[in-house]
């Protein structure tokens, strides 16, 4: 019997080795109190925000509780609408966050919050020359995917539905494909809706799964944060194991051999 | 905080609605608004450019200026 040692599974971004391939989105949290608790049972790697204005200091019970949680913040920009204004939130991010990395989100409209991959693109470009470590949230085109790369994005995030929706991942080949196109971390983000979800996209080779609807809007936030984690790590558990083929007819598992009668 | 230098009265633009300040700096302006002339976990813009904490008591607002304050908030 030989034995085999299984390297670490790392997942390593922008040579940052993150805690988890579960990273959480705080969006819809019905209350602050609860940040905590699910930060204790999702365990993520990193922790999305959003940058707003604010007029008074009510709103910073948040951003206490993260700090106080020790979790790596990646703020976003979500709600841009253009590259000009994702470029913009992103340096106000990096002024009052004090990180470098951003979850750039520039939609095209606010009905389907669809990317506008041509400004997504613009500001991706704009943001790395800027010295940002940019992980765009993209549509499931691997084409797109690979121009993100190009740009020098460190992690591409495609969603696997629209955001909030939790249809899940509504066209799996295209998350392989993308998968396949680009030689930087792939995120599957949005469309999450429960565990399953969450193991179906690591199951495909995505290296992380972004959730934030599926948890803060569940019946019980903390028990999906669990849920979540544990798909997470069950899809990617499945995927380092390979699966068997899929085949159109039945193959017993049992020996035809010494049967009965 | 009193304003060192105060300047006439002057109309700006702060997070989108029009705002009568009475000359001072992003500092000042700050403490207007939140109490606190570098709070924690805020950024502020400048006619479309951020300016760093450390410029926020010298940079000095002008009559039209677009100011952005923002901070951290729950989000996906």
């Amino acid at each position: 019997m030989t034995t085999t040692t299984t390297p670490p599974d790392r997942l390593v971004i922008a040579g940052v080795e993150l805690s988890s391939r579960l990273f959480l989105g705080t969006g819809g949290l019905p209350q602050v109190a609860l940040v905590e608790p699910v930060l204790a049972a999702a365990a993520p790697g990193l922790v999305t925000v959003s940058m707003r204005r604010t007029s008074s200091m009510a709103e910073g019970g948040l951003l206490a509780a993260l700090r106080a949680a020790g979790v790596r913040l990646l703020p976003n920009t979500a709600g841009c609408l253009s590259a000009r204004e994702a470029v913009l939130t992103a340096e106000l991010a990096r002024e009052a966050l004090g990180t470098d990395w951003v979850k750039l989100e520039v939609i095209g409209d606010e009905t389907s919050l669809m990317p506008d991959v041509v400004e997504l693109l613009d500001a991706a470009a704009d943001l790395v020359r800027r010295g940002f470590t940019v992980l765009p949230y993209t549509t499931d085109d691997p084409v797109v995917a690979r121009r993100l790369a190009d740009a020098g994005c460190a992690a591409v995030m495609p969603l696997g539905s629209p955001i909030g929706s939790g249809l899940g991942v509504l066209n799996p080949h295209a998350i392989e494909a993308v998968r396949a196109a680009v030689p930087v971390p792939v995120v599957l983000d949005a469309g999450v809706g429960t565990a399953s979800d969450a193991a179906l996209a690591m199951e495909l080779g995505c290296d992380a799964v972004l959730a934030a609807t599926a948890v803060t809007r569940a019946d019980d936030p903390v028990a999906m944060a669990r849920a979540l984690r544990l798909g997470v790590e069950a899809g990617r558990t499945a995927y380092g194991a390979g699966r068997v083929p899929r085949r159109a007819v039945a193959r017993a598992s049992s020996p035809m051999a010494g049967r009965v009668g | 905080m009193t304003d060192p230098h105060p300047g006439t009265a002057i109309t700006i633009t702060c997070n989108g609605e029009p705002t009568a300040v009475t000359g001072g700096s992003v500092a000042d302006l700050l403490t207007a608004r939140l109490d606190d002339p570098r709070p924690h976990g805020i950024a502020v813009a400048v006619g479309g450019e951020v300016v760093p904490r450390d410029e926020w008591p010298g940079r000095r607002l002008a009559d039209g200026d677009v100011v952005e304050i923002v901070t951290a908030v729950q989000g996906g």
